[in-house]
């Protein structure tokens, strides 16, 4: 077997009079594979990325990305990865043709190379029309494509995206997850990319690891997890509200009573979705009509909420302050 | 080229762009120290009276103080670039590359010095169209700008210093205050032997800034004055030496990359 891209065992940071923002991970990601870390703000998941990118020393625990320790041996990790880290970091009085330049040159490409790279990556991403602009003038998606095409100059086998879509719209949002499929499809690039969304590591990601409070809480395919919190759910709402508790014994035959809200009923189906026409002729057969019918599959928000006890959105506002990004230089201190 | 002169090129290419991007900040630099030039030679041209002043041109005597103070506008520069670098997290980007860590700081205190300098030829430009005449002569521009890139590049890493060590521009921008005191209780307006009140005269003595003014001075006014030259190049480059020093140091520190 090929040995691991990305490969941390116990890995572990703890900052001056704060939290252990990761709290001894183990993590495994294969060539080529893409690596969805999934989880609220504040669960660990930018610490991890700076460990792994070199920017900041782990307290314990060892890491190697590219066959290399990122303690001990961190130019050569550095040569073999590509990061767009949280904040887009741009300098906004640069165009994006002198962005790409700049980096083509620190990142030792031959001169005539940097302008066939420029040109190759401004195409691809997209800003051929807008490279001459200052970045300041810039959308947010346009800031993030540039930014992933200045983590590709120099062609990296691995690629770090941490929060790469946060703040985009939905079409800037596909198109970059278009391109980062691409990476990973046609060119074999390993890419680990952390996320807050849900629908971004279930589309993208081969395999999700769900981080909380440090710890990596469930791990696998966006299938095989959701797999593992079991079956679909049905949501009812009656037409009549006085028909809720007859809708609730009718449903109780087919599985467990869940939460619901806005008045509606969830049951867990025992029998998985083959239930879904039998609920509704023994709804039909009790004369409860219905409103709304919904068949909700699992999500990897369910499987959060069964590892955690709490939904995945919203459920990192609080702990936010715990690990602001701009702080984490400071606290190596 | 090797990858670490082609880096440092790079970085100090990129320093000159941006601050040229920053009209406010060229402008300002340039036209201030003018501005204070053309107040004090009116209001002090009579000081040329007194007994012992060394030129009859006051002009002459204060077209140092823009010199330095235009390096003072440097350290604001440098230090403010860095630190919002750090605040944007470009230096993050800039870590994650194979580049050597001081390069960073060669580069941006290259185009420091290559702005500094350019405010000197604008300097002396202003002064020579204002009748000045250099006693050192051509050589003396040659030295007189040598020595104010040495200058420059000593406030300039001062001002990496602080921005290294406290991430933020407005704390950089708060030491422009402090270094202007240092401008101010210097000999900027009078020379030292005429000034009466004796703890003002000492404390010019003691400040490193009068003799930085007075080797610029000394090139304008007097021409070759080897003890005002060695003073203001000594101490410049001991000036240098602690300035590079602490920004390495606090580099090091920010830039904790394995």
């Amino acid at each position: 077997m090929n040995e691991p891209a990305i490969q941390a065992e116990q890995l572990a940071r703890e900052f001056k009079k704060g939290p252990r923002a990761v709290d001894a991970i183990d993590l495994a990601v294969a060539p080529g594979e893409i690596y969805g870390f999934l989880g609220p703000n504040g669960a660990g998941k930018s610490t991890t990325v700076h460990m792994l990118t070199t920017l900041l020393p782990p307290t314990s625990g060892t890491a190697r990305v590219g066959g290399f320790d990122v303690v001990h041996e961190g130019p050569q990790v550095r040569t073999r990865i590509g990061a767009a880290l949280q904040e887009a970091a741009l300098d906004p009085l640069l165009t994006g043709r002198e962005h790409l330049r700049l980096q083509a040159s620190l990142q030792a490409l031959p001169k005539a190379e940097r302008v066939r790279r420029s040109n190759e990556l401004l195409t691809r991403v997209g800003l051929t029309e807008a490279a001459d602009r200052k970045v300041r003038g810039y959308s947010g998606g346009m800031k993030r494509r540039l930014d992933l095409a200045l983590a590709l100059v120099h062609s990296p086998r691995i690629l770090f995206l941490d929060e790469p879509t946060t703040g985009l719209d939905v079409q800037s949002r596909t198109a970059l997850w278009e391109e980062v499929s691409r990476l990973a499809k046609d060119d074999g690039v390993t890419v680990f990319l952390t996320t807050q969304y849900l629908e971004e590591a279930d589309v993208l990601a081969d395999r999700v690891g769900i981080i909380d409070h440090g710890r990596i809480v469930a791990e696998g395919t966006p299938a095989g997890l959701k797999a593992e919190v079991g079956r679909p759910t049905i949501e009812a709402t009656p037409a009549d509200a006085g028909d809720t508790d007859r809708m609730v014994g009718v449903l109780g035959r087919f599985g467990e009573i869940v939460p619901c809200a806005d008045g509606g009923v969830a049951a867990r189906l025992e029998g998985g979705e083959s239930d879904l026409a039998d609920v509704v002729r023994a709804l039909d057969a009790e004369h409860v009509r219905i409103d709304h019918l919904q068949l909700h599959q699992p999500s990897l928000d369910d499987v959060f909420l069964a590892k955690t006890g709490r939904s995945l959105e919203g459920a990192g506002d609080e702990e936010e302050a715990a690990e602001p990004a701009s702080r984490l230089a400071m606290d190596t201190a | 080229m090797t990858g670490f002169a082609d880096q440092v090129v790079q970085l100090s290419r990129r320093s000159v762009v941006r601050t040229l991007r920053q009209p406010a900040n060229v402008v300002s630099a340039l036209l201030f120290p003018m501005f204070l030039l053309a107040v004090n030679s009116g209001g002090l041209k009579a000081e040329t009276h007194l007994p012992g002043f060394p030129t009859n041109s006051f002009v002459a005597f204060a077209l140092a103080v823009p010199f330095i103070q235009g390096a003072l506008f440097a350290t604001m520069n440098a230090g403010t670039d860095l630190a919002r670098d750090i605040q944007t997290g470009f230096l993050n980007r800039l870590s994650l590359t194979p580049m050597r860590g001081i390069a960073v700081l060669a580069g941006q205190l290259g185009g420091v010095m290559a702005l500094g300098l350019l405010q000197a030829v604008v300097y002396l430009s202003v002064g020579l169209i204002i009748g000045v005449r250099l006693a050192s002569g051509p050589a003396g521009v040659v030295v007189l700008f040598a020595f104010m890139v040495l200058v420059t590049l000593a406030f300039g890493a001062f001002g990496a210093f602080a921005a290294l060590r406290t991430g933020s521009g407005e704390a950089v921008q708060s030491l422009f205050p402090v270094f202007f005191v240092f401008l101010f209780i210097s000999s900027m307006n009078i020379p030292r032997n005429l000034i009466d009140a004796t703890w003002f005269r000492d404390l010019a003595t003691a400040n490193p800034v009068s003799y930085l003014l007075e080797a610029v001075r000394s090139l304008i006014i007097l021409g070759w004055d080897g003890q005002a030259l060695a003073l203001g190049f000594g101490i410049s480059v001991v000036l240098v030496i602690v300035a590079l020093t602490l920004a390495s140091w606090a580099l090091r520190v920010r830039m904790a990359r394995s």
